[in-house]
């Protein structure tokens, strides 16, 4: 061999070794990391999926608007799409990485609160001295605050009036009678148009929360019993059997097993559905979509005589603060900065959410006439949504669904999901 | 009787002449060329596949601070649940109906392209129609059917019906079993092309000069020289239709109820839906052993081959 080859040859041995050895160096320095000090400031991260959704720029602007009223404190945002964020927390949780300050879902607070990866909210506002009065919510897990809900999506009913009218309904259906009626009225219109619909797939169970169970809350039922599942109560075996007699009827639009959210929306913008339960976020996408569709909001209709409050479903942004946290209290003041009147008010006002401070109010609703309803239909009644704050929330929907289409499949009866549901729950609880 | 230990003589009694040893440098240098190889292959493959093991043999990891040992306690909890052995059910249905559509329209498509009664143009042209399935990615052509066999759909529209196919549980597994044939058969297709054009021209000749006809032909000439590519392929499309998840879980979910419900959808469910990591790595291990035995055949035709 030459000594030019050689040395070649010697090169790319060194190059191989050399590139093994950062290899490992840099897999052993991953994890590493984290918020810190950096000359004299504190900076806290702020783990969300919330800026992704909001119109460009917005988001930062509060957070610069915070820092400015904080001198010395940094946020530094680690934003992501709802899934990813979703992915990454729990990622963090089990690496004990969780950024100080974390936007958290409902769903997601039992499995947190149990793994200890998020503070107890309860010990520290007491800690700082922070009067909880103003908030709407708090989401608790044995009996202290995990979360709190920032701001509140909520789930009223839509209605297609031009497709109502053509059925000859007049008004939006306040009852569960009158609204059977007007879904077989729309569907005997024929053309492809269905009276309901009602998403079930599995893959996002979400429509057990929001478009099967919002029926029984409506008319001010639970699902829960001393903290624990009760699904085969009155209120839930009543709203199950509601449903399954729309589905005889026929009445519920076609291809619910595989049925999300998203294709719920669609068919009802596409002017094929009369009605729907959805999220009010959801308002300016319709509209945006089909500007010519004529629709309307109202509350979810209860059971026929019923006079009582009605829970109306809600999604929220929380957040909650890691345990893990170098910096609570600074971490705290960025909760209570967004839960303060002012901002939570302009919050909510660019998302199009309800504000989870009692005394804000967002501008859309003076705007908006169909903001300014819903508003009327959230104040009128109260947020319920009991699947916030239980172990493994979506697998519970999943299972549920899972009965009910074996029971819309004619594979069992209405006592017979229950039980069996009931069973299922039980044993993830 | 007694064992004879008999003791080495002490090197000092008959000194030896020093055995010729290869310089350190010499015996390292190999390994200094493999070591990024051997260093990915560490970090990403062995740790992986080590943790998983050894998580399956653990009460709820991750999820809880110290997990214990609990020896087979989760493989027989996956192995007779119920859902697992629906789950295995449809992944071979799923599994077996893909390859062999895949292989036959695969092969079917290659020949009409290798035909000589087409030029070469709309060779190149069908060849191109042909292929676009392949190169959709799962989250697209999950999409696509979504939108085509919805209610509502294109599909419906033109057969004037109002089928669900995705949302019946009759009719679930098969409709996704289709879109998976859809969008596998061209990497067949692409392969077995290549292959028919490597076979000599002289064979069909010397068969037709013997007197074979065109099926004949295509048994006893066409086959055999295939052989070997349709057997690597058929066993690379076992693995790696066995372990699809993005196309079930975006168009069904697993279900409705559990008739989609593939091994990989159940694994997932398993890890992400119910935060069971122990059991999900269980079902993991059980899935890599059974792929295992597909690699095991695989890597032996390989063999054989070379």
């Amino acid at each position: 061999m030459s000594n030019e080859a050689q040395g070649r040859r010697r090169i790319v041995l060194v190059a191989g070794v050399t590139a093994a050895t950062l290899g490992l160096l840099a897999t052993a320095g991953c994890g590493a990391g984290g918020s810190g000090d950096s000359g004299g400031d504190v900076t806290i991260e702020f783990a969300q999926w919330w800026e992704p959704e909001l119109p460009d720029g917005e988001f930062q602007a509060l957070m610069d608007e915070f820092e400015k009223q904080n001198p010395g404190i940094k946020v530094e945002l680690i934003s992501g799409p709802y899934a990813a964020t979703k992915e990454q927390l729990f990622a963090g949780a089990a690496s004990g990485t969780m950024p100080d300050v974390v936007g958290l879902d409902g769903a997601w607070v039992s499995d947190f609160a149990s793994q200890g990866v998020i503070t107890d909210l309860t010990a520290l506002m007491g800690d700082v001295g922070y009067d909880d009065s103003e908030l709407a919510s708090q989401i608790q897990v044995d009996g202290s605050t995990y979360m709190i809900p920032v701001v509140n999506f909520v789930y009223p009913m839509f209605t297609n009036d031009a497709l109502l009218a053509d059925a000859g309904v007049d008004a939006p259906p306040t009852n569960r009678t009158e609204f059977a009626d007007a879904a077989a009225a729309v569907t005997d219109l024929g053309d492809n148009t269905s009276g309901w619909i009602l998403p079930l797939s599995l893959e996002t169970p979400n429509g057990i929360q929001n478009d099967v169970m919002s029926w029984a809350w409506a008319s001010g039922g639970t699902m829960l019993a001393d903290g624990g599942p009760d699904v085969t109560n009155d209120d839930v075996t009543s709203a199950v059997e509601y449903v399954q007699g729309m589905w005889d009827d026929g009445v519920i639009a076609p291809g619910s097993f595989t049925m999300k959210e998203q294709d719920k929306v669609e068919e009802f913008t596409n002017g094929r559905v009369g009605m729907m339960i959805d999220s009010l976020a959801h308002i300016n996408l319709i509209r945006e979509a089909n500007p010519d569709l004529e629709f309307s909001i109202s509350a979810v209709p209860a059971e026929d005589g019923y006079e009582g409050e009605r829970g109306i479903p809600y999604a929220s942004w929380g957040i909650g603060v890691a345990e893990s946290s170098e910096h609570p209290e600074e971490a705290f003041k960025l909760v209570e900065f967004l839960m303060s009147q002012e901002t939570n008010a302009e919050l909510s006002s660019i998302a199009g959410a309800f504000p989870g401070n009692t005394k804000s109010t967002p501008d859309f609703v003076a705007d908006d006439e169909l903001f300014a309803e819903a508003f009327e239909i959230y104040q009128a009644g109260y947020p319920a949504n009991e699947f916030t704050g239980l172990p493994v929330a979506e697998q519970l929907m999943r299972l549920f669904g899972e009965q009910l289409q074996v029971l819309l499949d004619g594979g069992q009866t209405v006592e017979e999901m229950l039980e069996k549901t009931q069973a299922a729950w039980e044993a993830e609880f | 009787m007694q064992d004879v230990i008999v003791a080495p003589a002490p090197p000092a009694a008959t000194p030896q002449p020093p055995r010729k040893r290869r310089p350190f440098r010499k015996t390292a240098e190999p390994f200094g060329f493999l070591a990024p190889t051997l260093v990915l292959m560490f970090v990403l493959m062995v740790i992986p596949v080590v943790l998983v093991v050894g998580y399956s043999f653990m009460d709820n990891v991750i999820l809880t601070k110290e997990p214990e040992f609990v020896g087979v306690d989760n493989f027989v909890t996956v192995l007779t649940d119920g859902v697992f052995l629906t789950a295995i059910r449809n992944t071979l249905f799923f599994t077996i109906s893909s390859v062999v559509a895949h292989l036959v329209i695969g092969l079917g498509f290659a020949m009409l392209l290798n035909s000589p009664l087409i030029g070469t143009v709309s060779r190149a042209i069908f060849r191109a129609l042909y292929i676009l399935p392949w190169l959709f990615t799962a989250a697209v052509i999950a999409v696509l059917w979504r939108m085509l066999l919805a209610p509502n759909g294109v599909v419906n529209f033109l057969l004037d019906t109002d089928v669900e196919w995705l949302a019946s549980p009759a009719l679930a597994l098969g409709t996704v079993t289709f879109i998976n044939i859809w969008a596998g058969y061209p990497f067949f297709m692409v392969s077995l092309l290549a292959g028919l054009q490597g076979v000599p021209a002289q064979l069909h000749e010397a068969a037709t000069v013997d007197g074979a006809n065109g099926w004949q032909r295509f048994w006893s000439v066409t086959i055999p020289q295939l052989r070997p590519i349709i057997i690597s392929l058929t066993l690379l499309d076992l693995i790696w239709t066995s372990q699809q998840f993005a196309l079930i879980w975006m168009t069904t979910g697993g279900g409705p109820v559990n008739v989609t419900e593939m091994l990989s959808t159940y694994t997932y469910k398993l890890a992400f839906s119910r935060y069971e990591f122990a059991l999900a790595s269980t079902s993991a291990v059980l899935v890599l052993l059974m792929s295992m035995v597909l690699a095991f055949f695989y890597v032996r035709h390989q063999r054989a081959e070379d």
